[in-house]
């Protein structure tokens, strides 16, 4: 199958038009059905003990009380869930992380659980559960945990990537560096250096969906799942290899899903439902409350993060230095990684040399949240670049444009860049109506550039037409923000038919072959390359059949517009064929008409988005709001505009959650003390104004439409423009995220006093 | 524990049922009747995905017990389409796009009927103000805000 | 003959040179041969490398080949959220 997936540019007929979603009725009327919202005959309710503690050594679990509960069908612990993972660290992090094995490594971590006929029964199994602890000290903050006098979590980790090997375990699992240059030589030929530090809390993805599953294991090793998932064929492959079964004899369906971020491309609720299902012989639905999501989920991480940039006096930054703390949870990730990465990808840098740590943590296990440790680390960094202008006396759109990356630039985190867009967009936001209008008194403006990677990966994808001309398309990417609606758009497009026609689902796995997770702004970007091969592919056989039908070469024939052509002076009798006439006489020209794509969609560009916002500061309560925000973004080709609109506004309201008012807070038992949406406060309607966008097209060069990602670059900029905003709002510079009124209040306290 | 046996009204049907006296009107809806429209985000009234409306009054279903739906009117999303109609609130949702991942949906079409039932013509800031019950984390709230505003001109007439 | 970058961490594992010239068609034998003369990376190649060809990243696409003269550079092959 040779697919050409290079970007060639044409006039398109469907994509880039906005019609209604094809899965929108069943989601206004109720009908669509999430994760809680199946039920199989005969099933149990599932619910799980967590530790009350941070960090503590499980003695022994005692479950033979709570077995004994009339209703009780079956009780698990880490003893029913063997370990089959085979020296695969991570697997069986995943598989810990799951059920506790001998150590609780955070507050909510799951010890226990039980499957009963009701939830009552259920919920009063758990407390028949006799578990003993050996509390040990814990560690929740990135900073001291990093210390070495800090409770060690795993004393098997030894810090990779260090020159020396070290001797003693420390809770740092991992040092990582990016670069090129030479950083002293830079800063010595510096004329204006700015050095801060900075910290970010941890956040929550904060998806209104709690995680939700069916599961039903059968004893000949068949099982189904039903779940809210971001990637059904990623939990197949992880619950397979964590159960022992056999991928293909497990069925994963994905509901729709409520809501992910990144938050549900991971296990936690998946196996231990499937464990209780096996051991009861009977389907176990497993839903978590909010209370759990919150504590045993997968959050974003806390940072602390030092940055240090150099310029001279013309405004060329002579050299860029960043050290970046990142928590991980209680097991190894490569956080700081990608933040070591993104950090200063947005900048045309000779001298540059960024380091990130991983650290551990008596916290849950972080999981990605929307690209991923960029926000924190665009937040340090446009929040210095900020204050370097204001050295230098450069305007801060102007600077960052002298400074700007462009097509040829090395990156900062290697690689030398094709063609990318934040050139465009600070100049969209240069001549913005939103950098003129006036300031009230306490109001403040802030702009900041942010960077994503975005993904390609495996996917397949199906496209069936129908005797009477109508196309069914099923894809194995999880939709979570509309991409039934753009996928068949482009459907529509390479067939040259009409949008109705067209009707796209999300297919289970035993349907498909193997598709990549919803993550990494993949999710269009793939599936669409995958479906203009699979167009491609059903096109090659309309033209056969309708050479057949004529009784001529197929090379004589051509597709436009919806319709065969015979190409050529002595086929001017033959009128064209549509696609509905091949369809209806399929049957006798060789059976049904089909296109197929099983491809490793690659090459996904970066892109690049710059935020504007003015925030009004109540200098008394350090309270904040905001009066205006606008997004400027590359989206390469914008396949249904109002969906990457949607995209725009939702990650820069997120942004805003973060940058204002949402952290986990931790007491100092260890214990999460605001799981819940009243006191982890994400923004409400009234907390936000409209949200303008301005969608750039620089077409990605590996995509035939030029398609970038675009769900996740959003997030990256919107902590570091409200800082600035905030910043200049009160004349103090602000370096701790969440800015919540107790922050902003601190920070004009110390400055009146300082 | 021994059922209560409830009569009430939801969405103009009578309807009867057994459930214990600790359960919420969502409980009973979602796990009794088959009603799933109203989702569990939450289970404290915080967010407002189970919004449903009791005796013409906005409320959290998650914060009712299904005890107290006695004698009372219910309306769920699943009666706010009248047969293959859409409500004009589900309809602009659509030409607005103001639902992605949908599952907060049904709770802001009962919020937002409730708020235009009560106020007409609400300006952009009493939207905003009156549907602040209602989590999302999808959209920012910008397109749900003008598929209500919209909405509202059509049910005025205008 | 390609030439060909580590990021700072691989460089480590690699005889602590970041620049390396490597006779290889595709990305897949650019592993091979890496792996043979450097024993340390093949952990990191199982955990996953991306390589970057003329600044477009491949994550998974071994049978790339890789063109003379390109700028191949390896890093993390990371994902999303």
């Amino acid at each position: 199958m040779n697919f050409d997936p290079r970007f060639s540019g044409r006039k398109f007929a469907s994509v880039g038009t906005r019609p209604i979603r094809p899965d929108g009725i069943d989601k206004v009327t109720g009908r669509a059905r999430y994760g809680a919202d199946f039920n199989m005959a005969g099933q149990l309710v599932g619910r799980v003990l967590r530790s009350p503690h941070a960090h503590a050594v499980i003695k022994s679990i005692d479950t033979s009380k709570a077995e004994k509960l009339a209703g009780v069908k079956a009780v698990i612990t880490a003893k029913d869930l063997p370990d089959l993972t085979d020296g695969d660290a991570a697997m069986f992090d995943i598989l810990d992380n799951c059920m506790a094995r001998k150590k609780a490594l955070y507050d909510g971590h799951a010890v226990a659980a039980v499957a009963a006929i009701d939830a009552r029964i259920a919920r009063q199994a758990l407390k028949l559960i006799e578990v003993e602890y050996e509390v040990l000290p814990h560690v929740t903050d990135v900073d001291e945990a990093a210390h070495h006098h800090a409770p060690l979590i795993n004393d098997q980790v030894f810090t990779e990537g260090l020159e020396e090997k070290p001797v003693k375990p420390s809770n740092i699992t991992k040092r990582t560096q990016f670069g090129h240059g030479d950083v002293h030589k830079g800063f010595a030929e510096a004329d204006f250096v700015v050095e801060r530090s900075f910290k970010t809390e941890q956040t929550h993805q904060g998806y209104i969906e709690p995680h939700a599953c069916v599961a039903s294991v059968n004893p000949d090793g068949t099982a189904d799942l039903w779940v809210c998932t971001q990637g059904h064929f990623v939990y197949r492959q992880h619950c397979a290899q964590l159960l022992g079964l056999e991928a293909s004899k497990l069925r994963v369906t994905s509901s729709e899903i409520g809501g992910g971020f990144g938050g549900k491309t991971h296990v936690w609720a998946e196996p231990v439902a499937l464990a209780l299902s096996r051991k009861a012989g009977r389907p176990v639905k497993l839903v978590m409350t909010r209370d759990e999501v919150f504590r045993a989920s997968g959050p974003t991480s806390a940072t602390s993060i030092d940055v240090r940039i150099g310029a001279k006096k013309d405004g060329t930054i002579t050299a860029a230095e960043a050290t970046l703390r990142y928590s991980c949870g209680p097991y190894a990730g490569s956080w700081a990684e990608i933040g070591a990465m993104t950090a200063f990808a947005c900048y045309k840098l000779e001298n540059v040399k960024t380091v990130g740590f991983e650290v551990l943590v008596n916290r849950p296990k972080t999981a990605a949240y929307r690209a991923p440790s960029a926000p924190m680390a665009a937040f340090a960094v446009e929040s210095a670049i900020d204050e370097l202008a204001h050295e230098i006396g450069m305007d801060a759109v102007d600077f960052r444009i002298k400074n700007a990356a462009q097509e040829g630039t090395r990156a900062s985190y290697g690689p030398v860049y094709g063609p990318i867009g934040i050139g465009p967009t600070l100049e969209a936001v240069k001549h913005h109506p939103h950098m003129k209008a006036p300031l009230k008194a306490n109001q403040g403006r802030g702009m900041a550039c942010g960077f994503w990677f975005n993904f390609g990966g495996q996917t397949c994808t199906d496209l069936n037409i129908g005797m009477d001309g109508s196309v069914s398309l099923a894809v194995g990417t999880v939709d979570v923000g509309g991409s039934r609606a753009s996928l068949s758009l482009v459907a529509a497009e390479e067939l040259g038919i009409d949008y109705s026609h067209v009707k796209a689902i999300v297919a289970d796995t035993s349907s498909l072959g193997y598709n990549d997770m919803t993550d990494g702004s993949r999710g269009t970007f793939s599936s669409s390359m995958a479906t203009i091969s699979a167009a491609r592919n059903a096109i090659k056989i309309l033209r056969e059949r309708a050479a057949q039908m004529w009784d001529i070469p197929v090379d004589d024939v051509t597709w436009e517009k919806g319709h065969a052509i015979a190409k050529g002076e002595k086929y001017g009798n033959l009128s064209p064929l549509s696609l509905k006439e091949i369809a209806a006489k399929s049957g006798t020209t060789g059976g049904p008409i089909a296109g197929h794509s099983e491809l490793v969609a690659d090459g996904a560009g970066v892109s690049f988005a710059t935020h504007i916002c003015d925030i009004e500061v109540d200098p008394e309560t350090g309270s904040t709001r905001v009066i205006r925000y606008t997004v400027v973004q590359d989206a390469g080709k914008a396949v249904h505009p109002t969906y990457v609109e949607g995209q725009y506004q939702g990650g820069a309201a997120q942004g805003i959650g973060w940058a204002l008012n949402e952290e986990y807070i931790y007491g100092k038992d260890g214990r999460l003390q605001n799981a819940g949406f009243l006191d982890y406060r994400i923004p409400v309607c009234s907390d936000l104004p409209m949200i303008d966008t301005q969608i750039l097209e620089i077409p990605n060069p590996n995509h035939p439409y030029g398609v970038r990602g675009v769900g996740e670059t959003s997030i990256v900029p919107p902590l570091a423009a409200i800082a600035n905003a905030v910043s200049n709002a009160v004349g103090v510079r602000m370096t701790h995220i969440p800015m919540s009124p107790p922050r902003i209040l601190a920070a004009l306290d110390a400055e009146r006093e300082g | 524990m021994a059922g209560v046996a409830v009569s009430t009204t939801i969405n103009g049907d009578a309807v009867e049922y057994l459930c214990q006296p600790d359960e919420t009107l969502l409980e009973v809806l979602r796990d009794r009747l088959g009603l799933t429209g109203a989702k569990e985000g939450c289970g404290t009234g915080d967010c407002g995905a189970c919004s449903v409306i009791v005796d013409g009054r906005l409320v959290c279903s998650c914060l009712v017990l299904g005890a107290e739906a006695e004698g009372r009117k219910i309306e769920t999303i699943e009666g706010m389409a009248h047969g293959d109609q859409l409500h004009p609130l589900q309809q602009k949702f659509l030409e607005h796009a103001a639902l992605q991942c949908g599952v907060c949906t049904p709770g802001f079409l009962i919020a937002a009927k409730d708020l235009l039932a009560k106020n007409p013509s609400p300006t952009e800031e009493e939207i905003r103000f009156g549907l602040a019950g209602n989590l999302c984390r999808c959209t920012g709230y910008d397109k749900i805000v003008r598929a209500v505003q919209d909405a509202a001109n059509v049910m005025k007439g205008a | 003959m390609v030439e060909v970058t580590l990021w700072g961490s691989l460089s480590a594992v690699a005889g602590g040179k970041a620049r390396h010239e490597i006779e290889a068609k595709d990305i897949r034998e650019l592993f091979r041969k890496l792996a043979e003369q450097y024993p340390g990376i093949e952990p990191w190649i199982d955990r996953g490398i991306a390589v970057a060809i003329d600044g477009t990243i491949y994550r998974d696409t071994w049978s790339k080949e890789l063109p003379e003269g390109a700028e191949i550079f390896l890093l993390p092959r990371l994902a999303g959220g």
